[in-house]
């Protein structure tokens, strides 16, 4: 890890997303999905999915002449008198962090330059100057060892969320993410748990080379024992980081360093997702498209191209990438019959791989058409701008794709 | 809490600080201590003793233990007895090394009548410092061990009968059958594992100190002195997680005690071969902290260098990184033929056996007679015995055993088709649900 990402420059000073388009998206979260369904959950939490007043500044964008109206299959549900705020993703993950650490004295967090820097895209940014240096440290860097005593620590009764620099970093960690996070638990017929959560920045980013722009869910989904979700908004972020955090297992939770100045406005009410159920971004009727993080609002983008096509296309953020929510999805591909999978991760072994995989052995029988599995190129991601946007999907594929399956 | 407190207790131990408090510890670092490498007028030589480290063997003498068991005597003249231990605490330590050796001694004849399988590592010839250490631990201080695991758990006080059990892959064991030779897990002996790549259960380790070091000045539990011991071997020291790690504790001064059971094989690698200076004790002062060189064949010594090890730890003085010159006296594991070590080094550390010694001191000082240290082996014999009938006896995992501890929260496995949580369905609890 000899160099530091620049990702945080790339993160604060630029954003591919346009902020209104996606409060247009996370208007959408908040559509109700499967009513009903989580009426006996475990989690004494409401999901994202229902209740919510997020999309209740009215004030916002309906208005905007970007905004593509059509993409928005609901009318927004009438908005509640709770005028939530309006952050930024990196905001809310910091928020959902500070929060737990107010509720929960053995949260703590390890990583490099978490603590006085405030983390290099400003997470935990103030967190140590209010809950000092032994409960976010700053640690040498030593990703397998400081790592390993997040383990070591959370053996012995603390909650730590480790944060990678840059996700790409854990690799130096594989070993303790799989053997002991990962198997511990089980090894130990049970005695010990490991409530960590390992958190932070991936995905390909702007120019950043092949080492800094890595998916790392493809690497750690078949480790057993973990659970791995990915975020995609302001309002996911908070709610899955407090979800991890609470979580009595090992949860990597991915963000993508594209997505951390997104906007939205958030409930001031405490709110907390489940790290086990997708989120429906818009239902449609045609086909399903399953994404997730970033990719999610190439394929929004595309979804607009789609509706004035007159497609209407159901988009689900799967989110929970281990294990999958294949409840939602299955309803979905019962539905529409047609899936596209749209994904930044690599082709060979990667999340659209084993969700092609658990889709045919599930749902065979309700599928018109074979599933399509939009992946990065089995490449090392490039330096240059041009090939860089050639490795990852772009939106005029997914529309090519939609056309092709819906022929 | 207050933030200013934090932030001062978080400052790295300087070394001049650090090495005032340790006078009776062996310090290698003369001078220069404080200047930086800019500074210094002339760049040190690299030591001209020999180009062939392995044919002056080690190349330090073990007088650093010496002195401090000397010192000890000393100390002590003003008492009635000069002697290192109490007639009970003799007792205590032989029994334990006893039945590290008989319970090992027991696994080999299991492993060869097809009782156990996989790769079984044995401890004999090492349980000086297994007992050494570990007999001086209360329940709630830490160890974490490595793949040769099986003695530590027993000194640490997980039941022979779990640990056989374990090893016989039964429902009973300390892990349920799920661990095996080397994940050998206690919680309520605080036994943090048995790990079975080199170098990871270090950091682990460290880990357990951290919170140690967290509940006192976090969580404000006053009383929480409890100190971890990290076991691993020579082949482990030149393992970047050692030096990591090293680093980390001194730099939080994290009540940790890294112990270095050098055996000099890391399977057929010989320490002399591997690293380019043998002193392994010498890495601790790079780090600031004590590096200590003691006799692993010799409980007392080892019991002694412990001693101040771990009260220092406990004190909040930081770790201590002891290196214990000891000789396994079976092979790697029992899967190794041991056709490469020289028989003459064999016997020659097979003289020095630690059970013996301890046994020829006690005797000599009139500590305990024959029969005493009879009745302990018999005791031993049949605890042996018992361990094995209860293993035999012991049922084998149900297929039912087999999703659980997959997750502590078993919402890990998810949703399924049907819409409920996976751990919901019926076949989850038998095992035979599709996960």
């Amino acid at each position: 890890m000899a160099t530091l990402s620049q990702g945080f420059g790339a993160a604060l000073s630029s954003t591919c997303l346009d902020s209104k388009r996606f409060e247009v998206s996370s208007l959408k979260s908040s559509l109700p999905i499967q009513p009903g369904r989580k009426g006996g959950r475990v989690f004494a939490i409401r999901s994202d999915s229902r209740d919510n007043s997020l999309g209740s500044s009215n004030s916002k964008p309906r208005s905007s002449p970007k905004l593509v109206t059509n993409a928005v299959a609901t009318k927004n549900e009438a908005a509640s008198s709770k005028p939530g705020h309006e952050l930024l993703l990196f905001e809310a993950l910091r928020e959902g962090l500070e929060e737990e650490m107010d509720r929960d004295a053995t949260v703590c967090v390890v990583g490099e330059d978490v603590g006085h820097y405030g983390g290099s895209y400003k997470v935990t940014k103030g967190l140590a100057t209010k809950f000092g240096d032994l409960r976010v440290l700053d640690t040498p860097i030593a990703e397998n060892s400081f790592t390993g005593m997040a383990i070591g620590a959370a053996m012995t009764g603390l909650r730590p969320i480790i944060e990678g620099m840059n996700m790409g970093f854990l690799l130096l960690a594989f070993n303790q993410i799989s053997n002991n996070c990962g198997m511990l638990h089980y090894t130990s017929g049970g005695q010990f748990k490991i409530p960590v959560v390992i958190r932070g920045p991936g995905g390909v980013g702007r120019q950043l080379g092949a080492e800094h722009s890595q998916r790392l869910e493809s690497y750690f989904q078949s480790i057993p024992g973990i659970q791995m979700v990915a975020c995609s908004t302001p309002y996911n972020a908070k709610g899955l980081m407090k979800a991890a955090i609470r979580s009595e297992n090992p949860v990597i939770l991915f963000e993508h360093v594209l997505l951390y100045n997104l906007k939205e406005t958030i409930p001031d009410e405490e709110y907390i997702c489940s790290l086990e159920e997708a989120e429906m971004v818009r239902p449609g009727e045609h086909i399903t498209i399953l994404t997730y993080s970033r990719m999610r609002y190439h394929v929004m983008q595309a979804a607009k191209t789609l509706v004035n096509k007159g497609y209407d296309p159901e988009v689900i953020d799967i989110r929970s990438l281990k294990p999958f929510d294949l409840y939602t999805i299955g309803n979905s591909i019962k539905k529409t019959h047609r899936v596209l999978i749209v994904e930044e991760c690599m082709r060979t072994g990667g999340i659209g791989a084993s969700l092609t995989a658990a889709i045919n052995e599930n749902f065979h029988d309700y599928l018109d058409a074979p599933v399509i599995c939009l992946s990065s190129q089995d490449v090392p991601t490039p330096y240059a701008g041009t090939l860089e946007e050639f490795t990852i999907v772009q939106p005029a594929q997914i529309v090519a794709a939609v056309e092709k399956l819906c022929q | 809490m207050s933030l200013s407190t934090l932030f001062k207790i978080v400052q790295p131990v300087s070394v001049t600080s650090t090495r005032s408090q340790e006078k009776s510890f062996l310090d290698p670092l003369k001078s220069n201590s404080n200047s930086f490498l800019g500074s210094t007028s002339k760049i040190r030589s690299i030591s001209s003793k020999s180009t062939f480290p392995s044919l002056v063997r080690r190349s330090s003498s073990i007088s650093a233990v010496s002195d401090v068991v000397k010192e000890k005597k000393l100390k002590s003249n003003s008492a009635i007895s000069n002697l290192l231990i109490t007639k009970e605490e003799g007792l205590v330590l032989y029994e334990d090394m006893v039945l590290g050796r008989a319970f090992e001694d027991m696994c080999a004849q299991m492993y060869y009548r097809g009782k156990m399988f996989g790769f079984v590592h044995l401890y004999n010839g090492q349980e000086a410092v297994s007992t050494g250490f570990i007999k001086l631990l209360k329940k709630e201080d830490s160890v974490c061990s490595t793949y040769r695991d099986h003695v530590h758990a027993l000194s640490k006080g997980v039941p022979a009968r779990e640990v056989m059990s374990e090893l016989f892959g039964k429902a009973t064991g300390c892990c349920r059958g799920q661990g095996g030779s080397m994940h050998m897990f206690s919680k309520e002996h605080n036994l943090l594992g048995g790990f079975a790549f080199i170098g990871e259960g270090i950091p682990v380790a460290t880990g357990a100190a951290f919170t140690s070091r967290y509940k006192r000045e976090v969580l404000k539990q006053a009383d929480c002195d409890y100190v971890t011991c990290a076991f691993f071997g020579d082949g482990t020291c030149n393992n970047g997680q050692f030096f990591e790690c090293l680093n980390m504790a001194a730099l939080w001064k994290l009540p940790i005690i890294f112990i270095v059971e050098n055996n000099l094989w890391a399977i057929g690698m010989s320490h002399l071969r591997s690293t380019s200076d043998p002193g392994i004790w010498k890495k601790g002062p790079a780090f600031g902290m004590p590096g200590i060189h003691v006799d692993g064949m010799d409980v007392l010594k080892v019991r002694e260098v412990a001693k101040e090890a771990i009260d220092r730890a406990r004190r909040g003085e930081g770790p201590t990184l002891i290196e214990c010159e000891t000789y396994r006296l079976r092979g790697h594991s029992l899967a190794d033929p041991d056709e490469l070590r020289d028989p003459e080094e064999k016997a020659k550390y097979g003289a020095r056996d630690p059970i013996k010694a301890l046994k020829k001191y006690m005797f000599e000082n009139n500590l305990v007679t024959e029969v005493e240290l009879k009745a302990v082996e018999k005791k031993i014999d049949e605890l042996i015995e018992d361990a094995v009938e209860f293993a035999e006896a012991s049922p084998h995992p149900e297929r039912s055993q087999l999703l659980e501890n997959v997750f502590a929260d078993p919402k890990g496995f998810g949703i399924g088709p049907d819409g409920r949580y996976r751990c919901e369905d019926p076949k989850f609890t038998q095992g035979t649900a599709h996960v």
